[in-house]
């Protein structure tokens, strides 16, 4: 017999009777004052967010809060004045000097300040994990209150990778104290970008 | 990283007690995590109705762990990813040494997983001419200091940062005497991102996998698991069979309670969905019995199977605060490991059970709602049972039920304890009576219960 026989064998004649799933559609969060919920939460997380009108006002803020001078990399095609455009076809670990990556979410969830993105936004998986600062736009119609909502719109998703992201990379390993940029990025900006809303404040 | 297995729970967490400053900063630095648990609990009304719905979630995945199994190997082969299927610890190392070996890959970077400890992974993987680095850095310091963590959630949070500073000093030539947290962190960050950056294998573990699509789950603040994985060309992710979830929509609950009860955080910075392996790279996943299926037989205690190990029992525990995490001499320590070890090897954890106050805090706490102490309180049924216990428990216990038998034994043994602790004290106050250490023993009253009421005769009165 197989291992994978012996374990199945076993799991078989061990699980109890079958018990159901309870009812999930019960949780669901409120949608008013999403966007400065989400802010608040972010902002406690030692995140940082920008309600902005549109890309103009984003480069201005790179160019203010960034060391331009260092790699930046992005994305958006519409930043490629600001930033070197990111190649899906070079190594992985080329992007070790990437001092700002600027990269678009699918989404952002109010109750705790994580950010949704796909591998096909991220350009590559590495990219919002390797460089010194992270910098996130995301539309202000792309806002959910809770993990509930998130996951109803995500549905099963078409991606080979996704990550929720929720600040900069942290660790409080070394007696509880927290420390930012354990690995990863030091900062997260978050911009929240005003241009599609319909009538949302 | 064997660990001493000639003492008891008691033995070594007196040798943990010594230290009474470092106990104490223990035991606050704990309960202040456990206060930071409760305060995000309740910023959300419906917390107790999602605790009640992760339990039941679980429930379901134990009750069809069989199909979730087939199905999640499916859906994850369909994705490109390896499935691998290991009986016990032995086959899981076997497994990974054999992807490294193919690939001849001699040094891999591994993200916090329990099971790999569990599995005792580095040492045999060693023995191969194979160098794992983990990389989380509470492990990180924890393999620099040649231990083993002593909490699942935080590997080292029994070392005050002087000791991890003079572990960095010898080890990773940082200023001697240098105990800033910062610095420190900054001094690890250069050290492991060159190893991220040179490691072909990377090894992770699972918080959850999803049967319906065939992905994983990987949560942690650092990035750490990310760094290594998305840099690799082969990642291995190991998982005990119990770690699925039905559909990718109960992620929803089970990401909302897993930091908030881990150390109060709204979330994990990084919840890392791995469906299928990057272009040009490999994925593995290794299914890993190793005792959960009995586990699943045992009516009592296959509850304890429904754990996400966030480690809100041990933050709660009043014995594991004072105690460490090394006093429970198994990989995940606390009540949690108190249920799940004597599973595993009752002879050698048949302590753990009795390292508790039963006062219930653990249960109370834990998302998924596992009733922890009532599972202690079984364990040790079972364990007296099979013959496990320490002889001295057992005469104690003989005697207590022969003395608590009959009126005449009761009436007769209490003239005895009174007169003994009135006029000969130290026949109990001393080393022989377990009891006495750390305790003083009471005064004596003068009379019993029954002896000052009968002389008042309350009853002729009332």
């Amino acid at each position: 017999m197989s291992s994978k026989e012996k374990i199945l064998a076993a799991v078989l004649e061990n699980q109890p009777q079958l018990t159901p799933l309870p009812d999930i559609g019960i949780f669901k969060g409120k949608d008013q004052d999403i966007v400065q919920k989400y802010s608040d939460t972010f902002t406690s997380i030692g995140g940082r967010v920008f309600l902005v009108d549109g890309i103009a006002a984003v480069k201005a803020i790179i160019i203010e809060q960034f060391d331009i001078n260092k790699r930046i990399i992005t994305t958006l095609p519409q930043l490629d004045d600001t930033a070197e455009l990111y190649s899906s076809r070079v190594d992985p670990h080329t992007f070790d000097d990437v001092e700002l990556a600027v990269i678009k979410a699918q989404l952002a969830v109010a109750e705790n300040g994580a950010v949704w993105l796909t591998e096909q936004l991220m350009g590559q998986r590495i990219l919002p994990y390797i460089c010194q600062h992270l910098a996130v736009i995301v539309s202000a119609e792309s806002f959910v209150p809770t993990m509930h909502e998130a996951y109803t719109h995500l549905g099963v998703g078409q991606y080979g990778f996704g990550a929720f992201i929720g600040g900069p990379s942290k660790t409080a390993d070394i007696e509880q104290s927290l420390v930012m940029g354990a690995h990863g990025p030091i900062t997260m900006t978050v911009f929240v970008l005003k241009e599609n809303i319909n009538g949302q404040e | 990283m064997i660990q001493n297995r000639t003492k008891d729970h008691a033995a070594l967490a007196e040798d943990f007690i010594k230290d009474e400053k470092r106990v104490d900063w223990h035991d606050g630095a704990l309960w202040w995590i456990r206060q930071k648990r409760d305060k995000v609990a309740k910023q959300i009304p419906e917390w107790e109705d999602l605790r009640e719905a992760a339990s039941l979630i679980k429930s379901n995945v134990l009750s069809n762990l069989h199909d979730y199994l087939l199905q999640f190997e499916a859906n994850a082969t369909k994705n490109g990813i390896k499935v691998h299927w290991a009986a016990d610890a032995k086959e899981h190392n076997e497994i990974v040494y054999s992807i490294l070996k193919a690939k001849e890959i001699k040094q891999m970077v591994k993200s916090k997983s329990m099971l790999t400890e569990e599995c005792h992974l580095n040492e045999y993987l060693l023995e191969r001419g194979i160098e794992v680095v983990n990389s989380d850095l509470g492990e990180y310091i924890q393999q620099l200091a040649k231990e083993p963590p002593s909490h699942i959630v935080l590997p080292c949070i029994h070392k005050r940062k002087e000791e991890i500073g003079e572990l960095f000093h010898e080890h990773l030539g940082s200023e001697k005497g240098e105990s800033d947290p910062t610095i420190l962190t900054r001094t690890a960050r250069k050290h492991l991102r060159d190893v991220f950056l040179t490691r072909r294998g990377a090894l992770t573990g699972v918080n959850f996998a999803v049967a319906e699509t065939g992905e994983f789950v990987v949560c942690t603040n650092e990035g750490n698991a990310d760094m290594g994985a998305h840099l690799s060309d082969v990642h291995i992710a190991s998982m005990g069979i119990e770690k699925l979830i039905p559909q990718k929509k109960h992620l929803g609950v089970f990401l909302r309670l897993l930091a908030r009860s881990a150390t109060g955080q709204p979330i994990t910075i990084y919840s890392s969905h791995f469906k299928k392996p990057r272009q040009g790279q490999e994925m593995h996943i290794i299914l890993v019995d190793h005792g959960r299926s009995r586990q699943l037989g045992r009516v009592d205690f296959r509850n304890s199977l429904k754990c996400i190990r966030c480690g809100a029992c041990m933050n709660t525990c009043p014995v594991y605060r004072k105690s460490g995490g090394h006093s429970y001499h198994n990989t995940i320590a606390g009540p949690i490991g108190a249920i799940l070890a004597p599973n595993l090897d009752m002879k050698k954890h048949a302590d753990l059970p009795f390292a508790s106050t039963l006062c219930g805090s653990c249960s109370n706490v834990c998302p998924v709602k596992i009733d922890i102490h009532d599972q202690l309180y079984k364990w040790r049924q079972v364990i007296v049972k099979e013959g496990y216990v320490a002889k001295t428990k057992t005469i104690g216990m003989k005697a207590m039920a022969w003395t608590l038998s009959s009126p005449d034994s009761y009436t007769a043994a209490g003239k005895v304890g009174r007169w003994v602790l009135k006029n000969t004290p130290f026949a109990v106050n001393n080393k022989l009576n377990p009891w006495y250490k750390q305790r003083d023993m009471p005064g004596a009253p003068k009379e019993s219960f029954e002896e000052w009421y009968a002389k008042n005769d309350l009853k002729g009165k009332s």
